[in-house]
C-alpha cells in the first residue's frame, strides 16, 4: 500500500531526471509519459443506467404472487444511477474525462432512460435489448463484455438499484474484469492514472486509492444530480444510441435464481394516539414492557 | 453441507450482527464455522469460538483484510469455498462490499440480505425497499448469501471452537489504503441497539438535532438515528441514516421525533417491536405504523418526555 505505480513513477522521475543514457531509455521514458499522458486525456467513463419503477411510487404486489405490478406505472432511472451519471459529467466538466458513454441492459423503453442521461451530459449511448430481467450476475458478465469492447477508465454506477435491492453488479464486475472496486462513494477525485475515493461505510467514511481502470459505485450523498435543460434535451435527441442486443456481447449467461413467489410484507396497524408523554411513559413501561 | 460465516468485527471485537448470522447459518447446516478476517484478531477469534454452535474458527490475517478491503477479503474467501456449500455475510457496508464478489469469483448469484431461511436452497429476502418480499430458490452448488441481521435471533454463547489460521490470500495490489474517518461515540451501535432515538428534518438544524435528540437517547441508552432528510439536510453524520438506503434496524423499541414517515425510512425500521411517533401533524404517514403516537410539537414534546421519564426513574 502507497507505494507509486511503476508508470506513473518512471514518468515523474523522468520529468525530474531525463534519462542520459542512450536513446532507448530516452524513448522508454517518453512512450511511459505518452502512456499516462494518454490515461488522463482521453479517458472514456463507462456508465451503466437502469430503469426502474419511479421512486416516489409505491410498489404494488400482483394478487398472482408472480411479481411486482409495473403496469402503467411512471418508470424513471434509478436514482443512484442518476447520481452516477452526474458525477461522470462533473469529470467531463473538469476536464478530467473525455467521452462519457451511457449503458443499458433492458427493454426498448430504456432508450429513454439512456436519454435522459445523454440530457445530463452523456457523450452517446449503448441499450442491450433485452425483455429479460437478467440477474445481477448475467449483468455483470453482459457488462464486462461492453468494458472490453470500450475500454474505459473507469466505470461509475450506483451501488444498486431500487427494484431488485441486490447491490451487487459493481462488485461482480469489478471481480469480473479483475479491476479494482470502490462502492459506496461519497466523493470521487481522479488524478492521472488513480482516483481517490471516500466511501461511505459503517461507523464513518473510508479513503481509498485505486488503479484505472477501476469501478466507483455512488451512494447517495456523492452529488445531487441536476434536472437536464430543455437545450439539453433536445441536443440529447440527437445523439447516438446504438441498439444491440445480448448476443453482441456473448448473450445471457442464464439465471441461476428462481423466484417462487413474490408477497406483500405483513402490515403493521397502527396504534393508539396518547395525549400526553406522562401517559407515553406509563405505557411503554407497563403496557409494551420496552423500558 | 458445511457453512462459513464470515465474522462482522472491528479488529478489536466481535459485532453481534455474527451471532445472528450464525443463527441462519445454523439453520441450513449443523456443520458452521466461522471466518475472522482481520488484522491483529486474537481476541475476535476467541469471542467468536464461544458462539453456540459453532464448529471452527478460521483466522486470516493482513493489512488488506484489517483495513476490510473487499478485492482482500474477497480473494480470502474465495478459495475456502471449496470445503463449504454456502458462506453467509451479515449484510453490513463491509458485507454488501465484498460478498457479490466472492460470488462473481464462484461464478454464482449472490443472494443478497436473506430475511428468512425457508429451506437448504430457498430463502426469503425484501426488495422494493421492503415493499415486496421475494422468495427465491437458488440452483447454485455453492451459494454466497449476504444476513439481514436484524431478521434474526443471536446464537448464544457456551461453545468451545478451536481456532486455526487459514492463508489470507493475495490482498489487494490494486487498491491502497488513504485514510479512516470513522465517528467515536460512547452509545450503543444503530444497527444492534435495543432502543433508537431518531431525528427527523423537523429539527431544522444540526445544533437542535445535537440538542433534542442526543439527551433523550442519552437517558435511555439508546442510539442515535436520523431521517433521509435529517441527514441530507446536514443535521445528522450519514451513519446515522435509518431506511432503505441507509441502516435497517429492528430495536425493542423505535422512537421517531418530527419524522414524517417516508416510505425509504419506513423500510429501515418498520420491523421493530414497539414504535413511537411524536410529531405536529397528525396525518404524518408515520402515525399509520406507530403503536404510540403521540401529537406535538417535538419541543415541547421531549422535554416532557424527558421529565416523564426522569419521573419513572430512569
Amino acid at each position: 500500500m502507497g507505494q507509486t505505480r511503476p508508470v506513473r513513477r518512471f514518468w515523474l522521475a523522468s520529468l525530474r531526471n531525463p534519462p542520459r543514457t542512450g536513446l532507448q531509455s530516452a524513448l522508454g521514458a517518453l512512450l511511459a509519459w505518452r502512456r499516462s499522458l494518454k490515461v488522463w486525456m482521453s479517458m472514456k467513463i463507462l456508465v451503466p443506467v437502469k430503469r426502474v419503477i419511479d421512486y416516489n411510487v409505491k410498489a404494488r404486489v400482483k394478487s398472482d404472487q408472480t411479481g411486482v405490478d409495473l403496469a402503467n406505472v411512471k418508470m424513471s432511472m434509478n436514482p443512484f444511477c442518476e447520481i452516477a451519471v452526474e458525477e461522470a459529467v462533473r469529470l467531463k466538466e473538469k476536464g478530467l474525462a473525455e467521452e462519457i458513454i451511457v449503458v443499458s441492459i433492458g427493454p426498448i423503453q430504456a432508450q429513454e432512460t439512456i436519454r435522459t442521461a445523454l440530457a445530463m451530459g452523456g457523450d452517446r449511448g449503448i441499450l442491450v435489448q433485452t425483455d429479460a430481467d437478467p440477474e445481477p450476475l448475467e449483468v455483470a458478465k453482459l457488462l464486462k463484455a461492453v468494458a472490453l469492447a470500450e475500454g474505459p477508465g473507469l466505470i461509475l454506477m450506483g451501488k444498486q438499484a431500487i427494484d431488485g435491492d441486490n447491490n451487487a453488479v459493481g462488485q461482480m464486475l469489478s471481480a469480473l474484469l479483475d479491476w479494482p472496486q470502490a462502492t459506496f462513494a461519497s466523493k470521487v477525485e481522479l488524478s492521472g492514472d488513480t482516483v481517490r475515493v471516500t466511501r461511505e461505510v459503517d461507523g464513518g467514511l473510508q479513503t481509498l486509492e485505486l488503479d484505472l481502470p477501476a469501478v466507483v459505485t455512488a451512494d447517495l450523498r456523492l452529488n445531487e444530480p441536476r434536472y437536464a435543460s430543455l437545450p439539453n434535451i433536445m441536443k440529447a435527441k440527437k445523439k447516438t444510441i446504438d441498439i444491440k442486443t445480448a448476443d453482441d456481447f456473448g448473450g445471457l449467461s442464464g439465471g441461476h435464481l428462481k423466484v417462487l413467489k413474490v408477497t406483500e410484507p405483513a402490515k403493521r396497524v397502527a396504534g393508539v394516539k396518547v395525549e400526553s408523554a406522562a401517559e407515553l411513559v406509563s405505557k411503554l413501561k407497563t403496557e409494551a414492557g420496552v423500558i | 453441507m458445511a457453512v462459513l460465516v464470515v465474522a462482522d468485527h472491528d479488529n478489536a471485537s466481535l459485532k453481534d450482527n455474527t451471532h445472528k448470522t450464525v443463527t441462519a447459518a445454523l439453520a441450513l447446516s449443523g456443520d458452521v464455522d466461522v471466518l475472522v478476517a482481520g488484522h491483529g484478531v486474537a481476541g475476535v477469534a476467541a469471542e467468536a469460538a464461544k458462539i453456540a454452535g459453532v464448529r471452527k474458527v478460521l483466522t486470516a490475517q493482513s493489512d488488506a483484510l484489517g483495513k476490510q478491503i473487499a478485492e482482500a477479503v474477497a480473494a480470502c474467501i474465495t478459495p475456502l469455498m471449496a470445503g463449504y456449500d454456502a458462506v453467509l455475510i451479515p449484510a453490513t457496508s463491509a458485507g454488501k462490499n465484498f460478498a457479490p464478489r466472492v460470488a462473481a469469483l464462484l461464478d454464482v448469484a449472490p443472494i443478497s440480505e436473506i430475511i428468512e431461511v425457508v429451506g437448504p436452497s430457498t430463502f426469503v429476502r425484501p426488495i422494493y425497499a421492503g415493499n415486496a418480499l421475494e422468495t427465491v430458490e437458488s440452483s447454485d452448488a455453492k451459494k454466497v448469501i449476504t444476513v439481514r441481521a436484524t431478521a434474526f435471533k443471536a446464537a448464544g454463547e457456551g461453545g468451545s471452537a478451536a481456532v486455526e489460521p487459514v492463508d489470507a490470500g493475495a490482498g489487494a495490489p490494486k487498491t491502497r489504503f488513504v485514510s479512516d474517518e470513522l465517528v467515536k461515540s460512547d452509545r450503543p451501535e444503530l444497527a444492534g441497539a435495543k432502543i433508537v432515538v431518531s431525528g427527523g428534518r423537523a429539527m431544522g438544524s444540526a445544533e437542535e438535532f445535537h440538542r433534542v435528540i442526543e439527551p433523550l437517547a442519552d437517558k435511555l441508552g439508546a442510539a442515535v438515528g436520523a431521517s433521509r432528510a435529517a441527514v441530507d439536510a446536514g443535521y445528522a453524520p450519514n451513519d446515522y441514516q435509518v431506511g432503505q438506503t441507509g441502516k435497517v434496524v429492528a430495536p425493542q423499541l423505535y422512537i421517531a421525533v418530527g419524522i414524517s414517515g417516508a416510505i425509504q425510512h419506513l423500510a429501515g425500521m418498520k420491523d421493530s417491536k414497539v414504535i413511537v411517533a411524536i410529531n405536529k401533524d397528525a396525518d404524518a404517514p408515520i402515525f399509520q405504523v406507530a403503536d404510540y403516537g403521540l401529537v406535538a410539537d417535538y419541543k415541547i414534546a421531549v422535554p416532557e418526555l424527558m421529565a416523564a421519564l426522569t419521573d419513572a426513574g430512569h
